[in-house]
């Protein structure tokens, strides 16, 4: 047995102690420290426009700020936004029922019973989807719900419009979730049911489908917090009104969201709808962050 | 085939029976040129070194090869002497009447109940359901130990008691054939010796394939063995084959075959 490491031929002197002031412990403690900041960096943003939005949020924030509907641009005080919250949940309501199930049985559909090549250029289109400007989602609703409909008298700017502009931009992402949930899905399982005697529906409803929901439940939850906070799609779609959304707001009327309300006031004159937009922009964070962290919590308690 | 020594009326008479039978994944001829019969109410074991084909054959009794898109099968497997890759044959049925056990526990995130249960349910099961589950638990050793936690998890189970929760599962559903694929492979040595008691007590009802790399237990739990072996073809594909089925006391006492010899010697594989 050598007991001598350093006689090892064609390698460095083998000493087992510490050098610290050699250049490759240098290098790795330079590269360390490097990737440290780096990773402080990406933190500030986030922590930046957090603090900043609360600290002049929570100035203009009250009870009455939350039900009340907005003020005329000359009032200098008081009013609310409680009309954009009620078209926000509204719109994002319709988005989630249109695109969950679509989203969620087309996922099925590509891991579960499409061929692979079928399935290999379906995730390509999603993956594009997904990297459409959520505008570009925008101006196709306008065009094929808002244009068509007011074409033939039915409608206008409306919720309907506006949950479907972000429809559009939730559904890469619940496909792709959910695709990727169900093939981590273990193989066993699968094998294990259909020796069992179950056809393949059976097999993706009974068992695949509740071993995959947790993840399945945060990919909706996120894709939620995400229409949530979209402008673009529903600047041409739904608008902007000063009014609650009501029935014929569905397809009628243009439905007030938080999103366009910040868009709409922030660019304003008037300071009171400048303060306004600031408490909206706040709970528009709250509530992401809220739908957010319930996503990861219901997964977490499943697991 | 020799005379069999075993104590059952109708062991002669062959519940599966493959002809001629070569399996292919793609252009790759995995198994080749099978003929086997494999007698009813007596457990076969299948050995061999890795890539014999053994679990791939295995697989071929419930069809459930269909599931990977580049398997074929040429040939015949008779099941009471239906082709069971006919066309007019539908493989979920056959899979009901032919169970599976695999090489990992496989129990559904589900209660130990539900576990039981699903198979009966899909298949339309009309009987009482809870005094299937006590049957099932019963048949499988497993009822003493869960009789109070049916609730609960069947992953929260040992992996040992897992193993006979899918044992139980599979029985459930009343298969006439159960395949088992390695099924102690992940389990410790005295949970293995509690499933290959079980499987002897199964014998009573139900015919058994057992595929297996521990040549022990071949000879604990098994009547008749087959022996499978590979071969390297002209452009080095390695094709598994059945070089002897005999009588598992022939097989390891007295084998036939060089290659037989060699094998359960420990001289290669």
């Amino acid at each position: 047995m050598p007991t001598n490491l350093a006689e090892n031929p064609g390698y460095p002197s083998g000493s087992l102690t510490r050098s610290p002031s050699s250049p490759r412990d240098l290098f790795n403690t330079a590269m360390t420290v490097v990737a440290f900041i780096c990773g402080v960096l990406v933190l500030l943003p986030l922590l930046a426009v957090l603090v900043y939005v609360i600290i002049r949020g929570v100035g203009s924030l009250s009870l009455q700020a939350l039900v009340e509907l907005p003020p005329n641009a000359i009032v200098d005080s008081g009013g609310g936004f409680g009309n954009a919250i009620v078209g926000t949940i509204m719109m994002v309501a319709i988005a989630s029922f249109i695109s969950i199930p679509f989203g969620v049985l087309a996922a099925i559909y590509l891991t579960e019973f499409g061929s692979e090549k079928v399935a290999r250029w379906v995730r390509f289109a999603t993956n594009i989807l997904n990297g459409v400007p959520s505008i570009i989602a925008g101006v196709f609703a306008y065009v094929v719900i808002v244009l068509t409909l007011s074409d033939l008298g039915l409608g206008s700017r409306s919720a309907i419009a506006g949950g479907v502009a972000l429809s559009i931009v939730m559904l890469p992402i619940i496909v792709r979730t959910t695709d990727e949930s169900l093939q981590l899905v273990s193989q066993d399982l699968r094998q294990a049911a259909v020796g069992l005697g179950a056809t393949n529906f059976q097999t993706v409803i009974q068992v695949v489908l509740p071993a995959a929901l947790p993840a399945i439940i945060t990919g909706a939850t996120l894709s939620i917090a995400r229409a949530a906070g979209e402008t673009a799609p529903l600047l041409f779609t739904a608008g902007f009104s000063g009014f609650w959304p009501d029935f014929d707001s569905l397809l009628k009327n243009p439905t007030p969201s938080i999103a366009v309300l910040v868009y709409t006031y922030a660019t304003s004159n008037s300071s009171n709808w400048q303060s306004l937009a600031w408490a909206a922009s706040l709970i528009l964070v709250l509530m992401v962050l809220i739908t957010s962290i319930i996503a990861r919590w219901v997964t977490h308690q499943k697991n | 085939m020799t005379a069999q020594q075993n104590h059952h009326s109708r062991d002669n008479e062959p519940i599966l029976r493959t002809e001629n039978l070569n399996i292919y994944y793609g252009s790759f001829l995995a198994v080749q040129n099978v003929w086997l019969n494999i007698p009813q109410n007596l457990v076969t074991a299948f050995i061999g070194p890795s890539g014999c084909g053994k679990s791939t054959l295995l697989r071929c009794y419930n069809r459930l090869n269909d599931l990977i898109e580049s398997f074929r099968a040429e040939g015949q497997v008779y099941f009471y002497g239906k082709n069971l890759y006919a066309p007019d044959i539908d493989p979920v049925e056959v899979r009901r009447r032919i169970g599976m056990v695999f090489q990992r526990p496989n129990p559904f995130p589900k209660s130990i109940r539900e576990n039981i249960t699903f198979g009966a349910k899909i298949n339309g099961y009309k009987g009482d359901m809870d005094e299937l589950v006590e049957r099932s638990l019963k048949q499988a050793a497993l009822w003493d130990e869960v009789k109070d936690k049916l609730n609960q998890s069947g992953l929260s189970l040992s992996g040992g008691q897992q193993q006979r929760l899918c044992i139980a599962r599979a029985i459930a559903v009343q298969p006439e054939v159960i395949l088992m694929d390695e099924p102690c492979s992940a389990l410790d040595p005295i949970s293995t010796l509690r499933v290959e008691d079980l499987i002897q007590e199964l014998k009573e009802k139900y015919t058994i394939i057992i595929v297996t790399h521990n040549m022990q237990q071949a000879t604990r739990v098994a009547d008749m063995t087959a022996f499978f072996n590979v071969k390297v073809g002209e452009k080095g594909g390695r094709s598994g084959y059945l070089v002897e089925f005999e009588a598992t006391e022939v097989i390891f006492n007295n084998p036939q075959q060089q290659d037989t010899k060699n094998y359960i010697s420990g001289r290669f594989g």
